[in-house]
């Protein structure tokens, strides 16, 4: 359970995280991040893009079209002061306001186009992104999410999809669209007047180098700052996540002491960080500022020796002001967009995982057998009494074999890791209806041998053949389909009682579901619950006993009907009370079909066709429970009592 | 709720009332800016006067020197404030959920504690720190410009009597019908994500039951219903500027004309003119400001809400009242029942239960987890509990070091109700091995230094050995300094059990509970352990929960729990013999007829 809990909180925090990320007070959170390969991260994004490429295309007219439109209104005031005002031509200078009115107004609506093509352009982009990402998960193989914490990978869809967003959506159109009237104000100022842009242009280059000087200095103090959040943060999440043991210990006073701590360092360095990162503002706008002083002195006096005139004056001091903007925000979204393709090489990394590999051409196909035993062949619509395997040969014909359950092992050998053994030459048989159990400490590789059957993982040496077939050539979602597992880590979904039953089989009907339910003595609780079959789980089903979802796991499973079924330690927490009761029901959910068990209490194993004992990967007795007890090994042991599992 | 936070400003009052002085000066300073800038234009230029031109150049480079420390200081005093508040705030937080017992804890949830310990009171803190910049930057220079504006023309301010309203108005309805959307966008990416983490954690039954279609449509539905969500909410947000910009544009075509028509007059000048189109522009986008201020305002409010519940929650299990003369004030219901006693100390460690009912207050069914339960258990008296799940074990043990407190009856110790003691006394004269239990990053050293900081390397191993955890903590190259990750990460589940009983028994209590404790660790070791309780701990009462009746049938006592009653209290023989239920427990247990015959 302590275990189970870490991933919540992880995922909780990058829920918040990405909460933020809409519009909160925009933290320094990603700034600092940098892709490894900008070009090649940003080319597939581009990629996603192609699929606007008429809106975008648009885009960048409606930003030209609105950086022009800013660009003239500024300039009219030239003409409006010299031509109109300053002569006295109120006719003309209502002449002109329209004029004006009418480039104000050209601004307007492309900027208002603008930002609406970029949102859909946007949320499409990451909506493609996402589902991406999510249908390459699933055709992931597990050792990939064996090897990934889940709190990593939500951070994918949320941190990562998130930063890749709100580049699109604004970081990027806000750029370019700086870009422009950066460029635009230099042009215009340098036709205005040469000299005045000269002075200009000094003091925005200085501008520039002490933007340049204060981010590099407030980098230090941003890590300063992140890494003693991260402690007072990891600080936090120990000791309110072990709570209950900070009380039975009576450690609150020294907790308190010790946080004090980390919350005091933490406390200095957010407050460097912040002061360096907010000092940046007063002092690029108030430079700002001096080179409107400055542009007003020497305009002033150029105006005087008569080599500029007052309209030209008041449209380049327009001009200062705006040209000044974009170099205080550049910086800024220059990181957020290299925030974004950093987080864009996340996901396509996940993306570019190898999937699962899948190469059976073996497919299973429904069958109605007849009375003389032949096998007719059914479509797809009809639910079949039986199931065969369609089996295309080399040369061309197809011969379909029934599935009748036989699974045999042939001197297996695997190990999660390539240099790592878990099991070792298993040659194991079970006939169709057999029920075969496995029996052995924990870690003895029981687990693994089901894991094998179902091909969540690929064997290394060996074979395992499904009816004579080898698994390797069955397609790997027909060898599933022909299984049932009930797993030992209990999961359902959010969703209804009857949802997560039917779960089993998609177009089972609400009888057929409730009737598995009273077959595994799972209907009697769920009568109980508030709302009985339409009670709504929450998220895996946190609000139900351990043992209740451990039977609504084994309905789930036997609506699904399978001839195959893989029960591993499905009983484990029910207590041995309530297993005795629905000891019946198991058994005539097993009748008829191959069943592979696990379990550690040897009472569940007792009446199988065969007890196979592994110990380190290795089957080290085998035969049913009369020959075992009589081969006084290790299960004669366990039986009495002398040795216990593990 | 600004009240109830305003407190954890603290030892800071002082910046927090520099900071406003700060603004004003700086936004002064800029705003006079302008107004020189007139005057060039309309006093130094005609007159051709380079003298004057260059004078009031070099003033506006002064100012806006002096806006630049005027600005500087203010972002000294505001992250000063704004961090400094988050962390008195953080502080006071975290000291609150310290106090909270269980019924609290289950109440919050720790991950939620842990959310509103981090990104609430970083969402407030950081607020702070740009609301005292904002917050009073945008009131002030919207008064201020306003002022400014009035006294070069008054008729010409007439305009922002029109465009403020309108701008205000049309603001705030696109915020607030906005807010309602990313309402809406919030709870389907909260789906969304739950659909994303349900497949992350079930991808084992996904793959079985060759459920990734099914997946993938349910995603899709919910990814497309994100999407369209998100694309409305954002379509309106984005309207915010496009119509800021029509007023603002407006008003400057309108003065343009006025002002125009003035200037041509000869009521105004040139340079006022322009410098009143600065001003507009300032003042209009200062509304723009105040309403970017609401909204964040909105969002700290949501974590400032989380955060009070927090702080105003009700601690229901706290020390007993002091009274003036030392002594302690007995709860009413229990005066009868127990001694009073002053400082109290676990000793000898007698433990009893006097009609002892209990039900979950908090996410609980509502129902008796206990009903009358009344036993005594003598000093040094091994005792086992047994009984199937959810029979009520745990929540009886959780009684008697007032992890939770009983709904009716008493629960005795030494005679004492555990009511009159000081919780710290009281708990650290029980040691309890916790089902849930968890170990911290650190060494395996400081982790056992929990049971008693002031420990020798002697009393480590001596527990260590009698928890049969010593060879194993040797094993490792770092022994007793082997760094632990979070949670253990590193070890195996028996070795953590094995540890949790050294750091209990390393406190050397009167009382040590261990609720289901051993269930990870092999039978055999599990024996060795149980036999240091009669050897090494023969002055310490110990309650033992187990599943197996084999780990407790040595008791001296074995204690039978059914849907929350007593069902028997004797040794394994005397209950083999007359209890139902036990036999019944044992049958299902006994693997083989040959164990016994």
């Amino acid at each position: 359970m302590v275990e189970h809990r870490k991933p919540e909180v992880q995922n909780k925090y990058s829920q918040a995280r990405a909460g933020r990320a809409h519009g909160g007070p925009v933290g320094p959170a990603s700034s600092f991040e940098k892709p490894k390969n900008t070009g090649k991260a940003f080319a597939r994004i581009l990629e996603y893009l192609s699929k606007s490429k008429g809106s975008l295309i648009l885009v960048v007219i409606l930003l030209l079209l609105n950086t022009a439109a800013s660009l003239a209104g500024s300039y009219f005031l030239k003409p409006m002061i010299n031509t109109y005002i300053l002569p006295g031509d109120l006719a003309g200078l209502g002449m002109a306001l329209v004029g004006l009115a009418g480039i104000y107004l050209i601004g307007i609506v492309s900027a208002f186009l603008q930002a609406r093509l970029m949102v859909r352009i946007a949320q499409k982009t990451t909506n493609t992104l996402r589902r991406d990402l999510f249908e390459k998960l699933q055709t992931l193989p597990l050792r990939f999410f064996d090897a990934n914490t889940h709190g990593e990978l939500m951070s994918r869809f949320t941190n990562d999809v998130d930063n890749v967003h709100m580049a699109l959506e604004q970081s990027v159109p806000q750029f370019l669209s700086n870009i422009l009237i950066f460029f635009g104000s230099i042009v215009m100022m340098a036709v205005l007047s040469p000299t005045l842009f000269v002075v200009t242009g000094v003091v925005l280059v200085l501008m520039f180098f002490i933007a340049k000087k204060i981010t590099s200095a407030s980098t230090k103090y941003y890590r300063d700052q992140q890494r003693t959040l991260g402690m007072a943060n990891g600080y936090i999440e120990e000791m309110v996540g072990g709570l209950k043991v900070v009380k039975v210990f009576t450690f609150e006073s020294r907790a308190n002491e010790a946080f004090a701590q980390y919350n005091e360092e933490y406390r200095e360095a957010s407050t460097k960080a912040n002061f360096f990162a907010g000092a940046v503002m007063p002092i690029l706008n108030n430079m700002n500022n001096i080179s409107y002083a400055v542009t007003a002195m020497v305009g002033g006096l150029l105006t005087v020796a008569g080599r500029f005139d007052l309209g030209s004056l008041a449209a380049f001091l327009q001009y200062s002001r705006q040209v000044g903007h974009p170099v205080i925000q550049i910086t800024n979204q220059l990181n957020n967009v290299l925030a974004a393709l950093a987080g864009a090489e996340r996901i396509f990394e996940v993306m570019d995982q190898e999937a699962e590999d899948d190469n059976g051409t073996v497919t299973l196909v429904g069958i109605q057998k007849k009375e003389d035993g032949s096998m007719e062949i059914l479509g797809k619509k009809q639910r079949p009494s039986h199931w065969a395997w369609k089996y295309p040969q080399a040369d061309g014909s197809v011969k379909y074999i029934e599935l009748k359950g036989d699974v045999r092992f042939h001197d297996v050998t695997f190990g999660y890791e390539p240099d790592q053994v878990v099991l070792k030459n298993i040659s194991l048989f079970a006939k169709p209806g057999q029920k075969i159990a496995f029996v052995g400490s924990t870690g003895a590789g029981k687990t693994t041998i089901t894991n094998l059957i179902n091909r969540f993982y690929n064997t290394h040496n060996g074979q395992i053949t499904f009816d004579g077939i080898d698994i390797k050539l069955i397609k790997k979602a027909d060898v599933r389909r022909s299984l049932g597992m009930v797993l030992q880590d209990t999961h359902l979904f959010a969703g209804t009682v009857l949802e997560n039953i039917r779960y089993g089989r998609l177009d089972a009907t609400d009888e057929e579901c409730m009737g598995a339910a009273k077959q595994v003595s799972a209907h009697s609780f769920i009568k109980r619950l508030p709302q009985g079959y339409q009670t709504e789980l929450s998220g895996d089903g946190a609000n139900l006993s351990q043992g209740q979802r451990q039977l609504l796991a084994i309905a789930r499973a036997a609506v699904a009907d399978p001839p195959v079924m893989v029960l591993d330690e499905a009983t484990s927490s029910i207590d041995t009370r309530t297993e005795r009761l629905i000891e019946k029901g198991m058994d005539k959910l097993m009748e008829g079909r191959t069943v592979f068990v696990i379990a550690h209490r040897l009472s569940t194993v007792r009446n199988s066709n065969a007890i196979l004992v592994i110990e380190n990967g290795e089957i080290i007795e085998r035969g049913d429970h009369d020959d075992l007890l009589k081969q006084k090994g290790r299960y004669y042991q366990l039986y009495t009592g002398q040795y216990q599992l593990t | 709720m600004i009240k109830s936070l305003a407190k954890y400003i603290g030892q800071y009052k002082k910046q927090m009332l520099l900071a406003p002085l700060l603004v004003l000066l700086d936004v002064i300073a800029e705003l006079s800016m302008p107004i020189l800038m007139s005057k060039i234009v309309d006093e130094g230029i005609p007159a051709g006067d380079t003298g004057y031109i260059v004078k009031i150049g070099i003033y506006m480079i002064l100012l806006a020197m002096g806006a630049i420390f005027f600005g500087v200081a203010n972002m000294k005093v505001s992250s000063t404030a704004g961090q400094g508040f988050g962390a008195n705030l953080r502080d006071a937080l975290f000291k609150k959920v310290q106090s909270f017992s269980f019924a609290n804890i289950d109440h919050f949830s720790t991950g939620s504690l842990v959310t509103r310990l981090t990104n609430d009171v970083n969402n407030l803190q950081n607020t702070l720190t740009m609301g005292i910049r904002l917050l009073l930057r945008a009131p002030m220079m919207l008064i201020v410009a306003m002022i400014l504006a009035y006294r070069i023309n008054a008729r010409l301010s007439l305009v922002m009597a029109v465009a403020i309203p309108i701008l205000g108005i049309a603001i705030a309805l696109i915020m607030t019908n906005a807010k309602k959307l990313f309402t809406v966008m919030q709870t389907r990416m909260d789906a969304l994500n739950s659909t994303i983490q349900e497949n992350l954690i079930g991808i084992r039954v996904v793959k079985s039951f060759v459920r990734q279609d099914y997946e993938k449509k349910k995603f899709k539905k919910s990814n497309d219903a994100l999407t369209d969500a998100a694309i409305r909410a954002a379509s309106l947000a984005v309207t915010n500027m496009p119509v800021m910009m029509l007023v603002v544009n407006a008003a400057t075509l309108a003065i343009i004309k006025i002002g125009g028509g003035l200037v041509i007059n000869g009521v105004m000048m040139t340079g006022e003119l322009i410098s009143f189109i600065s001003y507009i522009m300032q003042i209009l986008v200062s509304v723009m400001m105040l309403s970017t201020i609401f909204l964040m305002l909105a969002r700290a409010e949501a974590s400032g809400k989380r955060i009070i519940e927090v702080l105003e929650t009700q601690v229901d299990i706290t020390d007993p009242v002091e009274l003036k003369d030392g002594s302690i004030l007995l709860q009413k219901s229990t005066s009868a029942m127990g001694i009073s006693r002053n400082n109290s100390q676990v000793h000898p460690g007698k433990i009893e239960f006097k009609h002892v009912s209990f039900k979950y207050t908090v996410a609980g069914t509502g129902e008796n987890v206990l009903s009358d339960i009344n036993f005594i258990v003598n000093p040094g008296e091994i005792v086992g509990i047994v009984g199937g799940t959810a029979t009520g074990k745990t929540s009886l043990v959780n009684l008697i070091p007032r992890l939770y407190d009983v709904t009716e009856g008493a629960v005795l110790i030494d005679d004492v109700d555990v009511r009159n003691y000081k919780l710290d006394d009281l708990r650290k004269g029980i040691g309890m091995v916790l089902q849930q239990n968890t170990l911290f990053s650190g060494t395996i050293r400081e982790n056992l230094l929990w049971g008693n900081e002031n420990a020798t390397q002697e009393e480590l191993e001596k527990v260590c050995k009698d928890a049969q955890a010593h060879s194993f903590i040797t094993s490792f190259s770092q022994g007793y300094d082997t760094f632990l990750g979070q949670g253990g990460v590193n070890i195996s589940g028996g070795q953590k059990q094995r540890l949790y009983i050294a750091r209990a028994m390393l406190k050397r209590p009167k009382i040590l509970i261990l609720d289901d404790s051993t269930s990870a660790v092999d039978s055999a070791t599990e024996e060795k352990i149980r036999k240091s309780f009669y050897s090494n701990f023969k002055d310490t009462t110990v309650l033992i929960i187990a599943q197996r009746i084999s780990s407790v049938s040595r008791a001296d006592k074995i204690l039978v729990l059914d849907d929350g009653k007593v069902m028997g209290l004797d040794s394994h023989t005397e209950l083999m013999k007359s209890n139902r239920i036990y036999q019944e427990i044992n049958t299902s247990q006994q693997e083989g007829v040959l164990a016994n015959g």
